[in-house]
């Protein structure tokens, strides 16, 4: 197909999905209409994980940020009842000039990257090291003090999102 | 150009979004969308991250991703308790309403 592999046809869509939607989640009036884009835009960029044959990150990208935190995000802005008229707007100079500022960096960025080398992805889609077995076994040898340091930064957030929550603390 | 994918637009990629999520932080006022905007920035950089453990052949720049998903959903849960706490309180989570501090 004109020249092309399958891979960078896919490479080629999910790229622009991901940044179409992003565009949406920033431009989009209405709060849980960006929720909903912000989801899409994760599933395409599990799309890129699953491209570079990163099967557990792809499906705990799934899990955790699809499944858990936009639906937290859901359910505050339910809670808050937010929708396009409570939506507080800019001034339309402050969102130009966050355009242009956006832009800049743009620039500089992709201007620093140019130069680069062109390095291709050698072992692309053959790479082995993201299936469940070998990065378990990375995580539960290599890393296994620092997954047992996560479990208590997540037992820290648990009690500290209570405390914040909780109306009255006697 | 084979089979496999320059780096480079792995590198494109992830500026572009880390950008538009820049942009949402600067151009929007509600709080719970500029929470969105830090995941996408955050997310932009765990794609990056991703494609050079491929690049690479080593298992560290996965693993690490998986720790940034983890730290992500412990902000999160914070962060959105704050916020509720703050909307109980101020009625609204506008971040221009947000500033007794200058007072």
């Amino acid at each position: 197909m004109l020249g092309y592999t399958i891979t960078q046809w896919l490479f080629g869509v999910l790229s622009f999905l991901a940044i179409m939607f992003a565009l949406m989640v920033v431009f989009s009036r209405n709060p849980v209409n960006s929720v909903l884009y912000l989801v899409m835009t994760f599933f395409c960029i599990a799309g890129h994980y699953l491209l570079m044959n990163a099967q557990f990150l792809a499906i705990v990208h799934i899990v955790v940020y699809a499944g858990a935190i936009m639906v937290l995000f859901l359910f505050v802005i339910m809670l808050m009842n937010l929708n396009e008229d409570t939506e507080p707007q800019r001034t339309q100079i402050t969102k130009i000039i966050a355009g242009v500022a956006g832009g800049l960096l743009l620039f500089v960025l992709v201007g620093s990257l140019k130069g680069t080398e062109q390095l291709q992805l050698q072992s692309y889609g053959a790479s082995q090291i993201g299936l469940v077995k070998n990065l378990g076994k990375v995580l539960f040898s290599e890393f296994l003090f620092p997954f047992e340091i996560a479990s208590i930064l997540l037992l820290a957030a648990l009690v500290g999102s209570i405390m914040i929550g909780k109306k009255d603390i006697k | 150009m084979i089979n496999g994918i320059s780096i480079n637009y792995y590198l494109l990629l992830s500026t572009v979004l880390f950008i538009i999520g820049a942009v949402g932080v600067m151009a929007r006022r509600n709080s719970i969308i500029i929470f969105m905007c830090i995941e996408l920035m955050l997310n932009a950089v765990n794609l990056l991250l991703v494609s050079f453990s491929t690049l690479h052949n080593d298992a560290s720049g996965q693993v690490f991703v998986f720790f940034i998903m983890a730290v992500a959903a412990a902000e999160v849960a914070v962060g959105l308790a704050i916020l509720s706490m703050i909307y109980r309180n101020v009625k609204s989570i506008d971040t221009d309403l947000l500033s007794n501090l200058k007072k």
